[in-house]
């Protein structure tokens, strides 16, 4: 088993929601509130020792509700292995999460993508504007109920 | 205001005394002040040293820069976006121009994500065939940065030698598939079609010469002095601060980390490949040179291995078996109505991949390109994430360039080896 499962379900038992293995993949979905505890116990726990972040997607999973989310995809040098943390984001209007650029500097271009692109905010991120679409533009294009075109 | 008047005045001297820095210069206060408002400065999105679209707002005190802002999306097609509403088959031409100095990397990643939610396994021969073609690929991507980095800092004559062996590697590129940018020889489960005939030899001839060829580059910008002059010490990250601003490849080789996914989570039979990882020290621009100069000899030697491991297998080996997965042979669609109809299902239906969701990651000559794939078991994908190698390095020019002179700018961007069509998808 991964040691992130671990590490979550002993220090973070509250916090986790479901614990999912495929195709030899670990993906773990956890609450939404205390991500950035979570992300700095993964980071600096000798045991997963995460220092690394793949990158961050924002999810649109219209038609359920919770309707966003966040997907973190993880990295250890040490252990040689990668875990997903997932979360679900309550709010379907203005989905937000805090930022996790203190605890991974990489995460800054990441958080701003996922906003510009799905319009999730990110509480605490040092520089949060549009990163692709131009600052004046109107809309999220990575949401479901976007058009492809027409516009 | 005060340490902005400093780093002004340590500019004039600069322009004065033959360009040498002084430190620990001190104010005359009973001279009139120079001008000290800082500048800004709009670097692209046309400028030559800018390797494509990139706009980086500059704040300068005469020559040095206060702080880089780096304005990307000019070249952003969506292609996230696109890849929802199409099958997965026809997303392989949008792959090819994400890096597209690179293109079959990306159907790499890509295919290997596809196969991985699918859990197809794809033959011996296609996968050393994928290898082959994925270390030429690398090879040609930094005999590109070798070049245009050359260029932009005034050593004009690598970027003949490299366009000369890049050159060849896109004959093959062609020999394979016809196209030499975008060849797409890649498919899921395995590949279009085997090798032509006189392929191998070819590919024998470019291994063979390769070695000696670099030793002209090699000759050229190693041991040059204005060479060291514009990249020792210049963009220094150290291998903590890597990891942290999530840097890959040889961007994070060069500051010592020692990881590659190919040796640490080896795919598509990397593991049966021997080559060394070559690290660098300081994690500066001649590091990083260092640091791509030596793979590009590694990926010659893997291509070495792969062609030999090629002739041992089957010929004609090259597709999954599974009929749902992979397209049938071109002449039994022609006289077998059970192929045409499975052909015809491939194309129109797609593949239906199960449910759920992977990430597969490779290693891309600029890094790691990786590939958040989700499928709600449609023919599309519900959600593909791509993780491009330019867009996380790229983030990180502030940081490189603060309090640096203008000129180590376009150093930090060459070494950066930012395609920008990766950075913005």
């Amino acid at each position: 088993m991964n040691a992130a499962v671990e590490l979550l379900q002993t220090k973070f038992a509250d916090e986790v929601v479901e614990v999912v293995e495929f195709r030899g993949e670990t993906q773990i979905t956890v609450k939404p509130g205390r991500i950035k505890d979570i992300c700095l116990a993964l980071r600096d726990d000798p045991e997963t020792s995460f220092k690394y972040l793949s990158a961050i997607a924002g999810m649109d999973y219209l038609p359920q509700s919770p309707r966003f989310g966040v997907v973190y995809h993880l990295y250890s040098h040490k252990k040689k292995n990668r875990v997903a943390l997932k979360t679900l984001l309550k709010d379907d209007v203005a989905p937000a999460i805090d930022s996790v650029v203190s605890v991974w500097s990489t995460a800054n271009w990441h958080e701003r993508e996922a906003y510009d692109l799905l319009g999730i905010r990110f509480k605490g991120h040092p520089d949060l504007r549009r990163i692709l679409m131009p600052a004046n533009w109107v809309g999220h294009p990575l949401r479901k109920d976007y058009p492809l075109k027409g516009m | 205001m005060v340490h902005k008047a400093i780093l002004s005045t340590v500019n004039c001297q600069l322009l004065t005394e033959n360009w040498k820095l002084e430190t620990g210069f001190k104010m005359d206060i009973t001279q009139p002040m120079p001008r000290t408002e800082t500048m800004l400065l709009n670097l692209g999105p046309q400028h030559p040293s800018t390797h494509g679209v990139l706009r980086v707002l500059l704040e300068l005190d005469g020559e040095l820069i206060v702080s880089a802002d780096p304005d990307i999306g000019y070249l952003h097609r969506g292609i996230e976006k696109l890849c929802e509403y199409r099958t997965l088959h026809k997303c392989m031409p949008l792959m090819n121009r994400l890096d597209y100095l690179a293109g079959e990397q990306n159907n790499f990643g890509f295919c290997l994500a596809v196969e991985k939610l699918l859990g197809v396994e794809v033959p011996k021969r296609a996968q050393y065939i994928r290898v082959m073609i994925a270390e030429f690929t690398r090879i040609a991507s930094h005999l590109f940065w070798l070049g245009t980095h050359g260029h932009d800092l005034g050593a004009m004559t690598p970027l003949f030698y490299a366009f000369r062996e890049r050159e060849k590697i896109m004959d093959l590129c062609e020999m394979v598939s016809g196209a030499r940018m975008f060849p797409l020889y890649f498919r899921i489960g395995g590949l279009a079609a085997d090798l032509p005939e006189g392929f191998m030899r070819a590919a024998g001839d470019f291994v063979k010469s390769f070695p000696r060829r670099w030793k002209d580059y090699d000759t050229l910008l190693t041991q040059n002095e204005i060479w060291k002059e514009r990249t020792v010490g210049v963009g220094v990250m150290n291998a903590e601060e890597a990891l942290d601003w999530g840097w890959s490849g040889p961007m994070a080789r060069g500051s010592g980390v020692d990881w590659d996914l190919r040796r640490d989570n080896p795919y598509s039979s990397y593991e049966e490949f021997d080559f060394e990882v070559p690290l660098g020290k300081n994690g500066d621009t001649y590091d990083r040179y260092l640091v791509r100069m030596q793979e590009m000899l590694q990926a010659n030697r893997i291509v070495e291995q792969a062609l030999k491991k090629i002739e041992e297998t089957e010929p004609g080996d090259i597709k999954a078996k599974d009929p749902k997965v992979s397209l049938p042979p071109k002449d039994k669609v022609y006289t077998d109505i059970a192929a045409l109809i499975n052909h015809f299902l491939i194309i129109q239906d797609g593949i239906r991949p199960p449910q759920g969701e992977v990430y597969q990651c490779i290693e891309a000559p600029k890094g790691e390109m990786g590939f958040y794939l989700v499928s709600d078991g449609g023919p599309q994908a519900f959600r593909l994430k791509i993780r491009g190698p330019s867009f996380v390095v790229l983030a990180a020019t502030d940081k490189l360039c603060r309090g640096r002179l203008l000129s180590d700018l376009i150093a930090v961007i060459g070494t950066m080896d930012i395609v920008l069509a990766d950075v913005d998808r």
